[in-house]
C-alpha cells in the first residue's frame, strides 16, 4: 500500500488520500491523473492496468485502487 | 424530416399518441418501426447502412457471448482437473478469438464510415500532392452518399460492441432491440452518443402515461425550440454575412462573427440535444445529458467535460484510455523515464494518446483540415494548460484570488474566448484564411467600424438585436439558476398551477412569433446533423 500511496501523494500532495473515496466523482483526478498512476503502478507493480478496469470504482479511492492491484496481481500468478 | 419542420412536429405527436394508446408490450417496437420510417423518409438508401451496422455489430455481438459462455463452461467442467497455468493459456486463447471477431466488426463498421466520409478528402489531398509535384495526373472525385447520422450511430455501436467485448455490458439478445438502440430517432441525427447500459432499460421497459414526466420533457422541447429557432436560426443570418464575405468584415467584426458564431452554435446544439432529450422524457425514457451549462467552464480542460460529453467520454473510454494504457505505451513510457527522466516519462503516454484523440475527434467533426487543425488547436491549448499548471498553483498560493467572485468571472471569459476563437477553423472556408483572419483581428480593429449601419448591414434589424439581447440574459441567467439551484423545471412545476401553465404558454408563444422563422421552416438544419 505504501507505494501507491507515495505515487498519489507525488501527484497531488494536497489531497488525503488515507480517507478521500470520491477521487473520480469529485473531479480530483482527471484522465490524466489516470494515465500516470497506471504508468507508475506498471513501474512499481510490474501489474497492467487494462482500459475496461479504468472505471470510477477502481479509481475512487487510495484502498480501491489496491484492491485492484492486488486481485490483478492474483490473477497474474 | 428536420426537427423544426411541421412534419417532424407532426411524425412526433403521431407516434406520442400511439405510444400511449397501444398496449404497452407495443411501445418499444412502436419506436423501432417509427425510427425507421423517419430514417426512411431521410432516404430510403440510407436504410442499408444502419441495417449492415445493426445486423453485423449482432452477430458479433453473439459470437462474443457465445466464446464467453464456451470458455465458462470449459472452466467449470474441468475444475481440479486443470492447472492455474493451463486456465489461464486457455483464458487467453478465448480472449484472441473475442478479440480477432471485435477487430472484424470494427474494420467493417469504421470503414463504412471511412469510405464514406473521407474518400473525396483523401483523392483530394492526393491530388494537392500531385499538384505540387507538377504532376498532370489527377483523380477523379467519387459520387458516394452519406447517411444521416452515420457518425453518431457507428459510435454508438462500436460503443456497444467494446463494452461486450470488454464484459461489461451483455450482449443482446433480441436483434429488433439492438436495433432500436442503434436507430432511436430523436437522438439518431446529432446524438448523444449514448452507451447500452445507460439507455436500454428505460428504452425497452413500459411506461405507464405520467404526466409530471411528459410536463417535463415538452418543457425540454419547448427550451430546444426556443434555443434553435428563436436564437440560433436568428444569428446565423448575420454569422454567415460575416464569415462569408472576409474581404467585407475584418478587424472588429472578424470578432464580432466569433462571438455571434459561439452563441448560434451553443443555442443550435444544446437546443437540438434539449429537444432529443425531451421527446425521449416525454415517453418516459431517459438519455444521457450531453452539456452542464459549458460556457461556465473556468478552463479548457472544465469545458471539454460540460459541452458534447458523450462524445468527450466515448473517446475518453474507448481511444484515450487504451492508447494510454496498452503494453507499447507503457513500454515507451518506462524506456522514456530511463532515456530523460520522470517528468518526459510521465508525459509520453498522455501526449501521445491525446495527440490521436483530438486528431480523431477532428476528422470525426468533418473530412476537412479545417476539424482537422481545430481538433489539434484543442490538443495544443489544454497541452499547454497542463504544463502551466505548477505556474497556476504558484499564483494561487502567492495571490489568494481563486474564490474571488470577479476571478472566476475572469476565468469563465478566458474560456469562452478562447474556445471561441479556436472554433473559427468551423467557420471560414480553409486553414490559411482562418489564420489570416484570426490575426486580422488585432491588426484591423477599428472601433469607429462599429457603426449601427454596419450592424444592420449584418442582416438583423434593430428588434432582432434587442430580442437576441434579451435571449441571451434568460440564457445566462437559466444558466446560472441550474448551476446553483439546479433544474429549472424542478422549480417551474414545484411553482403553482397558474405558473406553470402561463409559463408553458408564453414559451409557447415566444417560439410561434420569435421563431426567427417559425417552425415548419426548413431553411437551417441542425450544425451538428452534417457531422
Amino acid at each position: 500500500m505504501e507505494p501507491l500511496m507515495e505515487i498519489l501523494k507525488n501527484l497531488h500532495p494536497d489531497v488525503d488520500f488515507e480517507t478521500c473515496t470520491t477521487l473520480v466523482d469529485d473531479r480530483i483526478i482527471d484522465s490524466f491523473d489516470i494515465v500516470t498512476i497506471i504508468s507508475e503502478i506498471n513501474d512499481e507493480y510490474d501489474v497492467v492496468i487494462p482500459a475496461e478496469e479504468i472505471v470510477p470504482e477502481n479509481f475512487n479511492s487510495a484502498q480501491a485502487l489496491y484492491r485492484l492491484i492486488q486481485r490483478l496481481e492474483d490473477e497474474d500468478e | 424530416m428536420l426537427f423544426t419542420s411541421y412534419s417532424f412536429i407532426g411524425f412526433i405527436s403521431a407516434v406520442f399518441i400511439l405510444y400511449y394508446v397501444l398496449p404497452k408490450k407495443c411501445q418499444w417496437p412502436l419506436l423501432l418501426i417509427a425510427s425507421y420510417i423517419f430514417y426512411f423518409i431521410a432516404s430510403p438508401s440510407y436504410l442499408i447502412f444502419i441495417a449492415a451496422t445493426t445486423v453485423s455489430t449482432y452477430l458479433v455481438s453473439r459470437k462474443l457471448e457465445n466464446i464467453k459462455t464456451e470458455q465458462d463452461a470449459y472452466i467449470k467442467e474441468n475444475k481440479g482437473k486443470i492447472t492455474r497455468d493451463e486456465k489461464k493459456a486457455y483464458k487467453a486463447k478465448m480472449k484472441g478469438k473475442q478479440w480477432k471477431w471485435l477487430l472484424v466488426c470494427l474494420i467493417f463498421n469504421l470503414g463504412i464510415l471511412a469510405v464514406l466520409k473521407y474518400t473525396n478528402f483523401v483523392i483530394a489531398n492526393i491530388n494537392g500532392i500531385l499538384e505540387a509535384f507538377h504532376s498532370t495526373n489527377e483523380l477523379s472525385f467519387v459520387n458516394l452518399i452519406l447517411p444521416m447520422g452515420i457518425s453518431f450511430y457507428t459510435f454508438q455501436t462500436m460503443g456497444y460492441i467494446i463494452d461486450v467485448y470488454r464484459g461489461t455490458c451483455k450482449a443482446e439478445k433480441n436483434l429488433f432491440k439492438l436495433a432500436l438502440f442503434v436507430s432511436f430517432f430523436p437522438q439518431l441525427v446529432q446524438g448523444p452518443i449514448s452507451r447500452f447500459h445507460d439507455l436500454a432499460q428505460s428504452l425497452f421497459e413500459e411506461h405507464a402515461f405520467d404526466t409530471k414526466v411528459v410536463s417535463y420533457g415538452l418543457y425540454r422541447i419547448l427550451w430546444g425550440y426556443f434555443k434553435k429557432v428563436v436564437i440560433a436560426d436568428r444569428i446565423l443570418t448575420a454569422v454567415n454575412e460575416i464569415i462569408q464575405n472576409p474581404e467585407v468584415y475584418q478587424g472588429g467584426f472578424v470578432f464580432v462573427g466569433m462571438m455571434f458564431y459561439a452563441f448560434e452554435l451553443y443555442a443550435d446544439f444544446t437546443g437540438g440535444i434539449d429537444i432529443t432529450i425531451g421527446i425521449a422524457q416525454t415517453m418516459g425514457i431517459t438519455v444521457t445529458e450531453n452539456f452542464r451549462r459549458p460556457y461556465l467552464s473556468k478552463n479548457i480542460k472544465e469545458y471539454w467535460k460540460r459541452w458534447h460529453i458523450t462524445m468527450g467520454t466515448w473517446f475518453t473510454d474507448y481511444i484515450f484510455y487504451p492508447i494510454s494504457v496498452c503494453k507499447p505505451m507503457l513500454k515507451i513510457s518506462k524506456f522514456s523515464r530511463e532515456k530523460f527522466g520522470d517528468g518526459v516519462g510521465k508525459r509520453v503516454p498522455v501526449y501521445l494518446s491525446s495527440f490521436v484523440v483530438w486528431f480523431t475527434t477532428g476528422i470525426w467533426h468533418g473530412a476537412s483540415w479545417n476539424f482537422i487543425v481545430w481538433g489539434l488547436m484543442n490538443f495544443v491549448v489544454i497541452m499547454i494548460s497542463q504544463e502551466l499548471e505548477p505556474l497556476y498553483r504558484k499564483f494561487h498560493h502567492r495571490f489568494q484570488v481563486k474564490d474571488k467572485k470577479w476571478y472566476g468571472a475572469f476565468e469563465i471569459i478566458r474560456t469562452i474566448l478562447l474556445m471561441s476563437a479556436i472554433r473559427m477553423f468551423d467557420c471560414y472556408r480553409d486553414v490559411p484564411l482562418t489564420f489570416q483572419m484570426f490575426g486580422n483581428m488585432f491588426t484591423h480593429f477599428d472601433i469607429t467600424a462599429f457603426t449601427a449601419e454596419a450592424f444592420l448591414g449584418l442582416g438583423l434589424t434593430a428588434a432582432d438585436y434587442l430580442l437576441l439581447f434579451i435571449c441571451l440574459i434568460i440564457v445566462v441567467a437559466v444558466s446560472l439558476t441550474e448551476e446553483r439551484k439546479g433544474s429549472v423545471r424542478n422549480l417551474i412545476y414545484a411553482s403553482p398551477a397558474v405558473w406553470k401553465y402561463l409559463i408553458f404558454g408564453v414559451m409557447i408563444l415566444v417560439v410561434i412569433v420569435f421563431g426567427a422563422y417559425g417552425i415548419g421552416y426548413d431553411q437551417s438544419q441542425f450544425i451538428y446533423n452534417q457531422f
